[in-house]
């Protein structure tokens, strides 16, 4: 397939007011570097269809549109899967890695770094660079390879050198700010695969275009498939990739809803949930302006979900741009709420999805009564699938009877 | 230039190592400690997590710096989003009333927020402006354009911390600064000893030691921290 890129969205490296590169100047260079080469790769088709011959001969796209049909029995509307949890590696991670990768060789980088929470960014950083043949260290808090040691295995299958973070919060956060670290002190020769659509600018685009794939693909499977466009369009957000990615090619089209479901924890009302944009306010980490979870001093506050992948204070400037402007909704789904959803769908539809999509499917679920019964479908968007997690769940819900 | 976490290792031993370090240095440097200090290495960091600890903040820096009357100018180091949270305008007034000489913003380079820094600019303030060894001529020019005080220039790639050896283009780097603005400059990163010291202040007009004095005030006590600078002084002094 061709690819055709959206619109670009900001302006000077800006979603609005969001955005930007709060970096230390040492990175200045790079980043202009990176914004440079990639403003050229944009129209560089040479560039693309290299991308796109790997997504469908390594990853196995275009990741398949599903029927749900005993999840749209339940909710009285007709719920359409795009699945990417079927690529290569379980997640839509790969999407973005693999533009990346591209990127690097093309700079002469052969050193890769990477942050990872669950370990699903992690492995698909492992993966493209091993099959690239480029080194690769992951930096991942030292309390999620302790929650995620089947991936941090995996990683390591994978060629790929594993730094547990013991500073801070010893999470996803914390592994980012190593991360930013070792991009400081190495940058002559590493370029950093940012995991999500944060960072400094061009992170944040250049991510959302290589995660634009699952709508483009959505969008054209969803017209063939109904001859209309969906009536809302369904993802959670914790940086939120997946979410950009559906959500990019839908932009243009009014008639189309669409929702960001984020993680409340153990609920919005605790100091325990990862609710950027339902509870935060804007600030400064990582690189950029956007909303934030932080304390009346500015000081980061510790995010919390039953999702790895969610647990995250920050989240990309464009989903604050979106939020702001009401372009988007974003709701929030409680850690009992996803954990009944991933059980819930998992024997619904045979499919177990990652706890990140839980919340998604959760929201679907509580928002019964929202569609009329000959409404266009909803298109849901299956971030990645749940293999990693049932250790976890089991652990918290037990055993099945 | 001593650097200082506000608030470490306790906040009656930061004031009293404020004051400490005021008797043998020319300007002090006074980091307010934030959540995830990206630029900072391990010393700092850990000084940081403490001074979070003992409950200091932006306002707690400034009163602070005003409690300890160190009649030397002080610069605030700070990453951007507390100064965001506690207001630019008014850490700005606030700072300048307790003596506060100039503002860096770790995560602030130059044309990051161009209005911020205008208004930093037209403070009270000087807006101190940090220079790499990766910024390029035209980089180097557009970093110098609205800096005040002095240009700091980070001696080495990485972040924050203690090294064996100098860099090695140190004296190019420092040249290829001094062709693009008449401020003084003064080096950071990395410098530890007297002899590192002595050799930074033979190429720069300023010498910053940051993470060796943290450790040292951390390890053993304000006194220790005293002797150390002592012993930077003489050093500097007699070369």
């Amino acid at each position: 397939m061709t690819h055709t890129l959206v619109p670009e969205t900001s302006t000077a490296g800006r979603f609005g007011p969001y955005g930007g590169r709060y970096v230390p100047e040492t990175l200045i260079a790079a980043l202009d570097d990176l914004a440079s080469l990639y403003d050229s790769m944009r129209g560089d088709t040479g560039f693309w269809d290299e991308y796109h011959q790997l997504l469908r001969d390594f990853v196995g796209r275009p990741s398949p549109l599903s029927e749900a049909p005993r999840l749209s029995a339940l909710v009285g509307v007709r719920v359409l899967l795009k699945r990417e949890d079927l690529n290569h590696t379980g997640a839509h991670k790969i999407n973005n890695t693999i533009g990346q990768a591209l990127l690097a060789r093309r700079m002469g980088k052969r050193r890769i770094i990477a942050e990872t929470g669950a370990g699903q960014h992690g492995v698909a950083t492992a993966t493209i660079c091993a099959r690239f043949g480029l080194e690769c260290v992951v930096y991942m808090g030292a309390l999620d390879v302790e929650r995620q040691a089947l991936n941090v295995y995996r990683m390591q299958l994978l060629g790929a050198t594993v730094v547990p973070v013991e500073s801070g919060t010893r999470t996803l956060k914390d592994a980012t700010n190593e991360a930013l670290r070792d991009w400081v002190t190495n940058v002559a020769t590493t370029h950093y695969i940012i995991g999500s659509v944060v960072g400094p600018d061009p992170y944040p685009r250049m991510v959302r275009d290589f995660q634009s794939v699952i709508g483009q693909e959505a969008r054209t499977q969803v017209l063939e498939r109904v001859g209309s466009l969906p009536e809302t369009v369904v993802a959670c957000v914790g940086g939120g990739s997946n979410a950009i990615g559906i959500f990019a090619a839908f932009l243009p089209d009014a008639s189309v809803g669409l929702v960001g479901v984020e993680a409340a924890g153990e609920g919005i009302g605790t100091s325990r949930h990862s609710a950027t944009l339902t509870a935060g306010r804007p600030g400064v980490l990582h690189g950029s302006l956007s909303y934030l979870l932080q304390d009346g001093d500015g000081q980061v506050a510790p995010a919390h979900s039953v999702s790895a992948g969610l647990d995250y204070p920050g989240v990309g400037p464009e989903h604050s741009w979106l939020r702001d402007r009401g372009r988007v909704e974003y709701h929030a789904v409680d850690d009992h709420e996803a954990l009944e959803a991933f059980r819930r769908f998992s024997e619904l539809e045979g499919i177990i999805p990652a706890l990140e999509t839980a919340h998604a499917i959760a929201w679907i679920i509580k928002s019964k009564g929202r569609w009329s019964v000959d409404a266009a479908p909803v298109l849901l968007c299956v971030s990645g699938r749940g293999d990693k997690d049932v250790a976890h769940v089991a652990s918290l819900l037990g055993p099945s009877t | 230039m001593p650097f200082l976490t506000a608030g470490f290792p306790t906040i009656r031993e930061s004031k009293d190592a404020l004051q400490v370090a005021a008797e043998t240095s020319d300007i002090l440097e006074v980091g307010v400690p934030f959540s995830d200090p990206l630029a900072d290495g391990p010393t700092i960091q850990r000084s940081t997590y403490r001074a979070l600890e003992n409950g200091m903040t932006v306002a707690g820096t400034l009163e602070l710096i005003g409690s300890a009357n160190l009649n030397r100018p002080v610069v605030l180091f700070s990453y951007l989003n507390p100064v965001l949270q506690y207001g630019v305008d008014r850490l700005l007034r606030d700072a300048a009333d307790v003596g506060v000489a100039g503002l860096l913003l770790t995560d602030l380079p130059a044309g990051a927020d161009v209005a911020l820094e205008e208004i930093v600019h037209c403070s009270p303030l000087d807006l101190i402006r940090m220079v790499a060894p990766t910024s390029r001529k035209a980089r180097i020019a557009q970093a110098v354009d609205r800096a005040q005080g002095f240009v700091y220039l980070v001696a080495r790639l990485g972040v924050t911390g203690v090294s064996a050896e100098l860099a090695t283009d140190l004296g190019p780097s420092i040249e290829r600064v001094r062709v693009a603005t008449s401020l003084p400059i003064a080096v950071g990163f990395g410098i530890s000893t007297p002899t590192q010291a002595i050799a930074v202040a033979r190429l720069a007009d300023g010498v910053v030691v940051g993470s060796a004095l943290v450790e040292v005030l951390g390890r053993h006590g304000v006194a220790a921290a005293g002797r150390f600078l002592g012993g930077l002084r003489a050093a500097l002094d007699s070369a």
